[in-house]
């Protein structure tokens, strides 16, 4: 008499839990890309550049952080530029593996306001690839960009950063899986 | 056919019995409650005065960890689970639970699950460190490697819920009387059937949750590490999804037991019964819709600040119609004032108080001043304590003559009654203050200007754990001694089935269910 509640029951328990595992994590990223929060814009903008509207001037910041223990020098070569809405801009960041050991980073970026996430478009950025160094090397890593001439008119100052991670184990370990 | 309990010890491995098994989380769930307490003991004593005087930061951060994870996994819930099994059978009319054996396989992976969860506090590495929330990176990238065996003891409590929530299902859905009909049963089945439901939606989340953290730190995923293209938000979002139902699975079975003693003790049947219901029904749909409150912080967009706000309002109205229902059922009733009764009365005046600071909170704007300060510690301990806990204890006093046949010690319960009351709320209404005043949380010191009303609530708390070892005495103390009683209505205004049997119960009860008339004559509900 129990037996065909409780397979229910415990259907529905186990739908539960794919659930969690299996559609959680794509509907959460779904969710911050209709909303643009969360980790945003991870490879090139591809559509047609717009024309330049020269009668705007935006300031775009750069900021670096070093995640957890990250020893690398990391930092944007210049702290800020002033472009106008459509033009491309070339900008570097200088990384520095003070170690004495070959590492493996990976950046991730995050746009403020919240309303000039969807304006800033990427056309090149070091952040779509993993950044190998070997002990003591250093680099400059190119991030070209242009504003969207579409930006709400409040936003005057847009401030990009970029968090650095160590990522050589989890590298490491998946060459080993392979 | 019927026959006695087994001899020894085989009885308590093997048993199959409803008031066994019942026993037997009662039993388990106090001993983690002092387990739990010993931690809160520790956390008060470190923080009686500022400076650091007996234990390191790292230590004290396993005990604030532990001492959550210990009362919310380990005592609140195994608590109302043995109540149930204790009560469901015997207020429905039914033999035992539906499902006996699964029964007791559920209550004995608990105690190996709460044992490797405290070996832990004697590993190298330490006990988890990271808060009973477990937040992602701290629980995954910077864990301690114990974190493994709380993944593993989560595992098994949430397989242990889930059985038994099921269990509870079918024995309320296909076990009831011939007569018992949906809308005849007691609030405290009523409750607890809506309760199992929310379990079983949300335990496999949180085993979800676990699984990935497991993933994470092992396998190389990266569900919550941004450095792999996962989000730690993510960990927030899926811990609240079933943290927020969660306090209601806490507290439902709680209004369940307020509601089944306020109507004996004030000689009225329930008021509203069937708002009652319906409000419980409300109370749980809203638990899935309104997570993200805790997270206001998070950085999300103010849209969805305003819908968590307004959607978490909203669940006091159906909250509010069950303290309206409370406070009718007792207008013009002729009250006494036992243990139980007291317990209830306290119940209803500080679970309220504490839903108006959960109020305050859901307001976003002030929760981003709130937010991680001693405020919301008071907030849920009103909530937690003086909700769930008191409940729990006005349930023992009120049913424990009923269980053994004995009657406790009506002075001693008192007394434990008032210590309780005034020591818990020596200790957590200062705490308000502290969070107001801007104590951050989880903390192992604080700035100077905390230190009066710290040492004030580090007081009450010692007289409130006190108080907990008068609980156990006097039950002891009637379980082996205490005046023997036979009436089947140990209280004169009691409704319900349980009442209409001998006292104490035989081993086996309902193996013929009760007539229709007796049913009738025993029902909660008001004609």
């Amino acid at each position: 008499m129990h037996k065909a509640l409780v397979a229910k029951l415990l259907g529905g328990a186990i739908v539960m839990f794919a659930f969690a595992v299996f559609a959680m994590p794509p509907l959460y990223r779904l969710a911050c890309d209709v909303l643009g929060i969360g980790p945003q814009q991870y490879s090139a903008y591809e559509e047609a550049a717009a024309a330049v509207d020269e009668s705007r001037t935006v300031k775009v910041q750069f900021m670096s952080t070093n995640q957890g223990a990250m020893p690398w020098v990391f930092e944007p070569a210049q702290f800020e530029v002033e472009v106008h809405p459509g033009e491309r801009a070339e900008v570097a960041y200088y990384a520095k593996n003070t170690t004495s050991r070959d590492m493996v980073a990976q950046a991730i970026p995050s746009v403020v306001p919240i309303s000039a996430v969807d304006y800033l478009h990427k056309i090149e950025c070091f952040c779509f690839e993993r950044q190998p160094l070997g002990a003591g090397e250093e680099t400059d890593m190119k991030l070209v960009f242009f504003v969207d001439p579409e930006l709400p008119k409040s936003v005057g100052t847009l401030t990009l950063s970029y968090s650095v991670f160590d990522i050589t184990d989890r590298v490491a370990s998946e060459v080993s899986l392979n | 056919m019927a026959h006695g309990p087994a001899k020894g010890v085989t009885r308590w491995l093997f048993t199959t019995n409803h008031k066994d098994i019942g026993t037997l989380y009662l039993w388990f769930s106090f001993a983690m409650f002092i387990l739990g307490g010993f931690f809160a003991m520790v956390i008060r004593a470190e923080l009686f005065e500022p400076g650091m005087q007996l234990v390191r930061p790292e230590f004290f951060n396993q005990m604030t960890t532990m001492h959550g994870l210990v009362m919310v996994f380990g005592a609140i819930m195994p608590s109302f689970v043995g109540l149930a099994n204790w009560m469901i059978p015997m207020m429905i009319g039914a033999p035992d639970m539906a499902l006996p054996r699964m029964n007791n396989l559920s209550f004995w992976i608990l105690p190996p699950a709460f044992l490797m969860l405290a070996s832990t506090l004697f590993m190298e590495a330490g006990a988890p460190n990271f808060g009973w929330t477990f937040y992602a990176p701290l629980s995954t990238t910077y864990a301690p490697e114990t974190v493994n065996y709380f993944i593993f003891a989560v595992h098994i409590m949430g397989a242990s819920s889930i059985m038994g929530s099921i269990n509870i299902v079918a024995t309320v859905l296909n076990m009831r009387a011939p007569g018992m009909t949906m809308m005849k049963m007691p609030l405290f089945v009523w409750t607890w059937l809506i309760t199992a439901f929310l379990l079983i939606a949300v335990m496999p989340v949180l085993a979800g949750a676990v699984t990935m953290m497991l993933m994470d730190i092992n396998f190389g995923t990266a569900f919550f590490e941004a450095a792999g293209g996962g989000d730690p938000v993510l960990f927030q979002h899926i811990f609240w999804f079933f943290g927020h139902p969660e306090v209601y699975i806490i507290i439902l079975p709680a209004f369940g037991v307020i509601s089944e003693i306020i109507p004996t003790f004030s000689r009225k049947p329930l008021f509203g019964y069937a708002s009652m219901v319906y409000a419980t029904s409300a109370i749980a749909f809203l638990s899935f819709i309104v997570w993200a409150h805790h997270m206001f912080l998070v950085g999300m967009p103010v849209s969805g600040e305003l819908y968590f706000m307004y959607a978490t309002m909203l669940i006091a109205v159906p909250t509010g119609v069950k303290v309206f229902n409370w406070v009718s059922t007792m207008f013009r009733g002729a009250i006494s004032y036992e243990t139980p009764m007291l317990f209830a009365i306290a119940f209803v005046i500080l679970f309220t108080l504490g839903g108006f600071t959960g109020l305050m909170l859901a307001i976003a704007p002030s929760d981003i001043q709130y937010h991680d300060t001693y405020f919301v510690v008071a907030h849920f301990h009103y909530v937690m304590v003086a909700g769930a806990v008191f409940s729990m204890s006005a349930a023992v006093y009120y049913w424990l003559p009923k269980w053994t046949g004995r009657m406790y010690n009506e002075a001693m319960g008192k007394l434990h009654f008032w210590i309780s009351f005034i020591g818990f709320n020596i200790t957590f209404f200062p705490q308000h203050f502290l969070g107001l005043g801007g104590m951050p949380r989880r903390y192992a010191d604080y700035a100077l200007q905390f230190a009066d009303w710290n040492m004030v609530s580090s007081i009450g708390a010692f007289i409130y754990g006190a108080s907990q070892i008068l609980f156990l005495y006097n039950v002891i103390a009637t379980i082996v001694a205490g005046k023997k009683v036979s009436e089947p209505k140990t209280w004169d205004g009691a409704n319900g089935l349980e009442w209409s049997l001998p006292t104490p119960p035989p081993y086996h009860t309902f193996t013929t269910p009760p007539d229709a008339s007796v049913i009738e004559e025993n029902s909660t509900v008001a004609h």
